[in-house]
């Protein structure tokens, strides 16, 4: 594979610059996109280094065809991606589904903003749920929530890996503050890391001589029957949680004999780190534990960090209105632990919002 | 006696036929006339046939070409996508009036601008047969479906759209766009065959729409569903080339 980076190397960055160099490095080969803020920079950058390595984009006329779009382009075996946020997740919804449906590795950024409707342009970590279950489907997705540059690189890189690997729409869930930050990071490229990429293949526009070496390939996400429906669904679910164990991925720290544990996901993580270094500093034994995908959810994990410290409550803090909370209640069903939150809807949250809310319950 | 079986085109895929159109559905036709143009032309092992949801999709598997199917409105994308990423593969997206002309207008109208090398064929039969019968943007004035029951009336909905005549205005030289009619078998399929040819020639955009007929949902014996084909349709919507790069145009 080409090499784009060379050393590694140290770079100081907005987040969609660094969306931009990773698509470039993890080898991608096209992009489909349309306007909306904060994502427009990834389109902003890629459009100014494609070129130069023979990468492709096209601006579509919306974000139902930004999907669409890359869905075609992963059929026919190459690796396409698409970013976007707000309102033009909601539309892109439509051709999320389909490629739940037909199992199409779609890679998608998607830079939160506030919501509902068109919010703000600035941030939050309100399309958690539109992005982990959105459409009319059973959120066979996998979504890495991110939580710096140096994450955004690593995870689109794996994103891309994941997706070709497993086939299911994957997603690297930033938000406003990543894209728009600048901030250090390492840039590399996944070869020089021993990092094995996952080579695209078509699904259709296949080689060999249709009626001779092979049979034509006919792709459908519609069904006739209910039962035929039935059995896909319940055969895409059984390799969806099959497989789930090897995607899961979390942090876990001081939980050992917490009293209380802090649950956040993505930039809001590094908050409640810092708060937690605090709170110990003073003596009180906090806790910190953060879903890295939000799909599949590290259930088994955060129920054995709740069981083995023996907490007396969780407290979930995030930028939505309990988004993350009702993510982690369906996946902790049945944990006696008491539940506290801090929800911020669309507004930032610092080390000092989350040590306040600790000492208002302890 | 030995019976003959129907001239089938090679690319046709044999398992699935006969296939699911209702009696008397145009589909077949013009899916007979696009079989023979891919054979004709020599492009059934690079051939990309994509459909889209309504009757379209019925065509999911009718050709021994790698295939498609995609949602309401939504080939077109896909089939950009495909040719975008793959520009040696014939791509022909397959759809209704209303995925092309209504949910999916925002996606024909910029393809078309852009002069994506990509052929759509668009099959008109004034109505939305697979959801029983609505009205289409293609429903003639007057005419009776499902959500107009007294006659579609153009004060409240418009009249019915000429897709080819506006995509001919939004196209640069290079596009190539006709209508036909399944009631003029050579000329569909010359015109299907002159739209496959100018993607690729490289030329542009190519576009057929091909007026159909659909007695399931008109509620037409036989003779009522040509008489409104040849009488109606045919009037309402000029059939011929409208725009071809490709030498002489149709007589």
């Amino acid at each position: 594979m080409e090499k784009i980076i060379g050393e590694p190397k140290k770079a100081f960055m907005t987040g969609n610059e660094t969306v931009a160099w990773a698509c470039l490095a993890a080898g991608a080969d096209i992009m489909f996109g349309y306007p909306i803020t904060p994502q427009n920079e990834v389109m902003h950058y890629w459009t100014r280094l494609a070129p130069k390595y023979n990468r492709n984009f096209l601006q579509t006329e919306d974000e139902l065809s930004a999907g669409f779009t890359t869905c075609g382009a992963v059929q026919v075996g190459k690796k396409a991606f698409t970013a976007t946020a707000g309102p033009g997740n909601v539309l892109m919804q439509e051709p999320f589904g389909m490629a739940e449906a037909m199992r199409l590795p779609v890679l998608s950024i998607i830079q939160q903003r506030g919501g509902p409707s068109s919010g703000t342009v600035v941030y939050s970590q309100q399309e958690v749920t539109l992005t982990t279950y959105g459409g009319n489907g059973e959120g066979h997705r996998i979504v890495y929530s991110t939580a710096s540059h140096q994450e955004i690189y690593d995870y689109v890189i794996k994103g891309f890996n994941t997706a070709w690997k497993y086939r299911f729409p994957t997603f690297i869930l930033g938000d406003g503050y990543q894209a728009k930050m600048r901030e250090p990071l390492e840039m590399y490229d996944p070869q020089d890391k021993g990092i094995e990429i996952i080579q695209p293949y078509p699904l259709i526009g296949i080689p060999g001589k249709i009626g001779e070496d092979r049979e034509p390939q006919h792709l459908c996400n519609i069904y006739s029957l209910e039962e035929e429906l039935y059995e896909v669904v319940m055969r895409v679910s059984a390799e969806y949680e099959s497989i789930s164990p090897e995607i899961v991925e979390f942090q876990a720290r001081n939980c050992e004999d917490a009293d209380i544990i802090i649950i956040s996901h993505g930039v809001v993580s590094r908050a409640a780190d810092d708060a937690v270094k605090i709170l110990r500093a003073q003596g009180i034994k906090a806790g910190y534990f953060r879903p890295i995908t939000l799909r599949p959810f590290p259930q088994q994990q955060l129920r054995e960090v709740i069981v083995q410290s023996g907490a007396k409550c969780l407290l979930i803090a995030e930028s939505a209105y309990g988004q993350l909370e009702k993510l982690i209640k369906q996946e902790i069903y049945g944990e006696t632990v008491k539940i506290e939150n801090l929800f911020m809807p669309g507004v930032g949250i610092i080390d000092f919002d989350i040590i306040k809310k600790v000492k208002s319950i302890i | 006696m030995e019976m003959l079986a129907p001239a089938t085109p090679k690319s046709w895929y044999l398992p699935t036929k006969p296939h699911k159109f209702c009696p008397g559905c145009g589909h077949g036709i013009t899916l007979k006339a696009l079989g023979e143009a891919i054979d004709e032309l020599g492009i059934q092992q690079e051939t990309i046939f994509g459909c889209d949801i309504g009757c379209s999709l019925l065509a999911w598997n009718f050709f021994a070409c790698d295939s498609t199917q995609t949602h309401h409105g939504r080939t077109t994308p896909v089939m950009v996508g495909i040719k975008r990423a793959r520009p040696e593969l014939i791509t022909i997206g397959y759809m209704g009036d209303g995925g092309g002309y209504s949910i999916g207008s925002q996606h024909l109208l910029n393809a078309a601008v852009r002069n994506e090398k990509v052929t759509l064929i668009l099959v008109n039969n004034t109505n939305y047969g697979m959801t029983g019968g609505q009205m289409a943007p293609t429903t003639l004035p007057g005419q009776i479906t499902e959500t107009s029951p007294y006659g579609r009336d153009p004060e409240t909905t418009g009249y019915p759209t000429r897709g080819p005549e506006f995509i001919a205005e939004l196209t640069p030289e290079g596009a190539y766009v006709a209508r036909a009619t399944v009631s003029k078998y050579k000329q569909l399929r010359r015109l299907i065959r002159n739209a496959i040819r100018n993607q690729m020639e490289g030329n542009g955009f190519s576009f057929v729409e091909v007026l159909s007929t659909c007695p399931t949902n008109w509620r037409t014996n036989a003779n009522q569903t040509w008489n409104f084909l040849e009488e109606k349709m045919e009037q309402y919507f000029p059939v011929g080339e409208i725009k071809s790069p490709l030498g002489k145009g149709d007589k």
